[in-house]
């Protein structure tokens, strides 16, 4: 039995500990919002935060986790109101937005640790995050746009 | 005649975002028809004048989307269309995702049709809507209907200044005739709240951002088991035997069945295999890598990417179904001063939407309750219903977000695996692919080949166009032993739009090996890649401008009249007289995109332009890509300009995305988009060997939309044509190097 913490809340998990954190968290857990694309650790829609830092949840053993804190899309805020999820709706990023819980939180990450980046600095933290819609450039601008926002980034967790 | 079901319990609801005590009534008609219906019932009265919208008592407007969202904002767009005409309160609006049915008439999401087909009808919907609520008032205000008028969620009476909202007009409106389309009036364009603007934000841009959203992955029902498919690695491959013993051994698995056999044609059946039953995602794939399987391997063995490319070349020699034919290029062509040509090839490609084909299905009670990602709810129906002996009322589909479409989902064969699991299961069940699934066994973009003859008379100019295509055909997913394209010839080969006197267009045999399906803008990336290179290597041999020499070879505004020219030209489905193939349109968009990207200028020293123009889908599309090398010698495209005449703009906020993304997606076609085969296998299964464009390939991209009022054209697919040629064209401008083949990552280049 591990008890895993998401968002601030515990739960307590029996299965498999071999299993990818990505599917005990959608399957298990019902926190549908981290999505599976590759299963490789190659396209970053499935970025999650370990201890504030970002992981690939499809390439990460329950058993690797332990009591470590996890936040997913759905713990960034209350109201879907971090600066980062504003701007994101501001500038309209999304297309089919399967990708952008992973760019999301990707992008929370970098601004966390450079709270000002540049184009170049975007798009080294940003290259582990595939969207086939393109919607590349708006990331770059939500980023920017986030970072002007000049509101606190910290996690809720 | 209609039945009407009371849905507003159905567990599925809360799943598509609509709340617990909404009434919410499915209403079945026979056929689809035009003429609305009024329909009042329950607490919360309800005023329903359309398929597509109804009203209720405490004002809010429901809209339905009987299109499928995959990132295109549909689901923005037909609100913003409806509630325009309307007058409705965006507030008010709430978006209904609409059951595959077809009393919407087509839902066929692809062909960047849906507002291409449906700008009309909808806006009839809102002003039948929007009439029959000023009759209402007028009656209640005993004032003439013409004295009172319509605005954001109101009737006003002009004089008096006293208005009234639309939900206390519902039981009063719902009882009136419902006006005749001719009576109606629609709005001028000058008086659009949101048609034409650019200030509507997402519908679902909320939801996405904090995660709430059901795409077909995430769907979940009460005891659902998961199913994942090992399929034959060759096409139509009989299952020999297999060993499931490992496969069980592993937590979570639940059983091991094997499925029949594909028969062909593939059409959208399931292809077969073992499939893994667990009781979650993880088990389930583990369960599937565990099994070991023998497979009867079909003929389809031989398909080897080499020896194929060599064939394609060689039947683009034995061309013989002649497509279009204007003239005599063989005469042409014989007396020429000089004869330019140049061949070209695309690979293989595949979709890969970010979210993989995935279906839930309960068969319960004789029927099936589905839940997929689907372009096409009612194929989807129609294919179970044929498959599995019920009929097409028996099977619900429920169409969830997309994520991702690009045309993998509007073939629903991962819909018929689903109910056909459930079924045997007697639960539910939800059938997942994963990325090697979607790579492996996809239905793939036709490899190509191509073969362009120009005549050149003294003075360079060109007296004869000769297009010899070979590639299997999409038919050949439908009938088997189908050798010869089809309608792909109508997407950007026998439309070639420039002013020849000798034209001929032809294709030759290919048989295909895998399933041929349609990827966004289908054959033509391939036809506008050739066709746009062609171009560009005649204004070089010419030592002319690329721009002002495509602007000569289109040359006089006129409109094509392909019939003249012993060519059969489908205009994806419209008619000519009203989207006629219009060179100044064509022209128009060239030269704006010359302007807007100050084409004329020189360029900072290591960078270059370059053009190209197509028309898909009724649309045109200009692209100026600027090209430059970087320090390590590589090339990178830094900056994409795009000016697009779609006739009317309805949502151009989401024709600006589309047009972003489609540069984007030119860039993973030009750069890295490659599938090949070995054995009839292919070799490629996931994104470290089937690599797309990530955010430092994406180009910076500057949309222009032309100002129109013509009929809406597409908008989904036709950015993406140009923009592979214009990047090809850009780099020969570059480095002097012509590239005719796709993908450039093998040329080192990039």
């Amino acid at each position: 039995m591990i008890t895993l913490t998401v968002n601030g809340k515990q739960h307590q998990y029996d299965d498999d500990e071999n299993m990818p954190l990505l599917w005990a968290l959608r399957d298990i857990l019902n926190y549908k919002g981290t999505k599976y694309g590759c299963g490789k650790g190659l396209c970053g829609a499935c970025t999650v935060h370990l201890n504030g830092q970002p992981i690939r949840s499809c390439a990460t053993p329950v058993s690797v986790v332990g009591d470590q804190k996890i936040t997913t899309i759905e713990g960034l805020s209350e109201n879907g109101d971090h600066p980062v999820q504003e701007a994101w709706q501001e500038l309209n990023v999304p297309q089919c937005g399967y990708c952008q819980s992973g760019q999301i939180m990707s992008a929370v990450a970098l601004l966390k640790s450079n709270p000002s980046p540049t184009d170049e600095q975007i798009d080294i933290a940003m290259s582990g995050n595939i969207c086939r819609c393109g919607t590349y450039e708006r990331i770059r601008k939500a980023i920017h746009r986030a970072a002007q926002l000049k509101i606190d980034v910290k996690e809720q967790s | 005649m209609k039945t009407i079901e009371n849905v507003s319990r159905r567990s599925f609801l809360k799943g598509l975002g609509i709340g617990s005590g909404a009434l919410v009534l499915a209403v079945n008609f026979p056929e689809f028809v035009g003429m609305p219906k009024a329909i009042a019932a329950g607490q919360v009265s309800k005023f329903e004048p359309s398929v597509y919208v109804h009203i209720n008592s405490d004002n809010t407007v429901g809209i339905v989307v009987h299109r499928s969202e995959m990132g295109q904002g549909i689901r923005t767009s037909i609100p913003m269309i409806v509630a325009d005409e309307l007058e409705a309160d965006w507030q008010q609006v709430k978006v209904i995702q609409g059951l595959g049915d077809k009393k919407y008439g087509s839902q066929n999401t692809d062909g960047s049709r849906s507002v291409r087909r449906f700008y009309f009808p909808l806006r009839e919907a809102g002003a039948t809507a929007r009439t029959m609520l000023e009759q209402a008032a007028a009656q209640q205000w005993k004032v003439p209907v013409e004295q009172v008028f319509a605005k954001e969620g109101y009737i006003h009476h002009r004089s008096s200044g006293k208005k009234i909202a639309f939900g206390e007009l519902v039981e009063a409106a719902a009882s009136l005739p419902v006006p005749d389309p001719q009576t109606l009036t629609l709005k001028e364009s000058k008086d659009f709240n949101f048609i034409g603007k650019s200030d509507v934000a997402l519908v679902d841009g909320h939801d996405i951002v904090t995660g709430n959203t059901t795409y077909g992955y995430d769907v979940d029902l009460p005891g659902m088991e998961y199913v994942v498919i090992a399929r034959p690695p060759v096409l139509a491959s009989a299952l020999e035997s297999f060993d499931a013993s490992k496969a069980k051994a592993i937590k979570g698995v639940i059983d091991v069945v094997a499925l029949d056999n594909l028969q062909e044609p593939p059409l959208f059946k399931p292809l077969g295999g073992v499939a893994v039953i667990a009781k979650n995602s993880w088990a389930a794939m583990q369960g599937r890598d565990a099994l070991d399987i023998k497979w009867k391997v079909s003929e389809h063995k031989v398909y080897n990417t080499d020896t194929y490319k060599q064939m394609l070349k060689d039947s683009c020699d034995n061309a013989e179904a002649v497509l279009r034919k204007k003239g005599d290029v063989d005469t042409a062509l014989a007396s020429a001063d000089k004869v330019l040509a140049g061949e070209y090839y695309v690979p293989e490609l595949i979709h890969v939407p970010m979210e993989p084909p995935a279906a839930a299905a309960h068969f319960h009670d004789g029927q099936f309750d589905i839940w997929a990602c689907t372009q096409t709810p009612q194929s989807a129906q129609n294919t179970v219903a044929t498959l599995l002996n019920v009929a097409p009322e028996k099977v619900n589909i429920n169409v969830t977000l997309l994520g991702g479409g690009f045309g993998r989902k509007s073939k629903p064969d991962f819909i018929v695996e689903a109910a056909l699991m459930s079924k045997r299961r007697g639960k539910p069940v939800k059938v997942l692919w994963t990325r090697e699934d979607e790579i492996k066994n996809g239905y793939y973009h036709a490899v190509s080949y191509q073969k362009i003859k120009a005549a050149l008379g003294p003075n360079n100019e060109v007296n004869a166009w000769k297009h010899d295509v070979a590639l299997p055909t999409i038919s050949s997913t439908f009938a088997k032993g189908a050798n010869v394209i089809g309608g792909e010839a109508d997407l950007g080969l026998i439309d070639m739009p420039y002013d020849i006197a000798n034209v001929q267009c032809a294709a030759g045999k290919a048989t295909a090996h895998t399933r041929i399906g349609w990827l966004r803008s289908v054959t033509n990336i391939n036809q506008a890649f050739a066709i746009c290179s062609f171009a560009d290597e005649l204004a070089r041999n010419a030592g002319e401008d690329p721009k002002d020499y495509l602007l000569k070879l289109i040359g006089k505004d006129r409109q094509i009249n392909l019939a003249e020219e012993n060519a059969k030209y489908g205009n994806y489905g419209e008619p000519m007289e009203k989207y006629p193939i219009d060179t100044a349109r064509l022209k128009n968009v060239v030269e704006r995109v010359a302007k807007m990207s100050a084409w004329d200028k020189p360029r900072a020293e290591g960078k270059a332009l370059g053009i190209a123009v197509h028309r898909s889908f009724v649309s045109y599309v200009a692209c100026v890509a600027e090209v430059s090398k970087k320090a390590d010698g590589k090339i990178k495209v830094d900056k994409v300009w795009l000016s697009v005449d779609c006739g009317t703009a309805v949502n151009p906020e989401r024709i600006r995305s589309q047009m972003e993304g489609a540069a984007v997606f030119g860039v993973s076609i030009a750069f890295f988009g490659e599938l090949t085969a070995k054995d009839g296998v292919i070799e490629q299964s996931n994104f470290h060997d089937y690599p797309i464009a990530r955010i430092a390939d994406s180009p910076v991209t500057v949309v222009d939309i032309v100002e129109s009022d013509d009929l809406p054209g597409g908008v989904g697919e036709p950015g993406v044509p140009p923009v592979v040629p214009a990047i090809t064209n850009a780099i020969y401008e570059l480095t002097g190097t012509r590239y005719r083949e796709l993908p450039l990552n093998k040329m080192g280049i990039v």
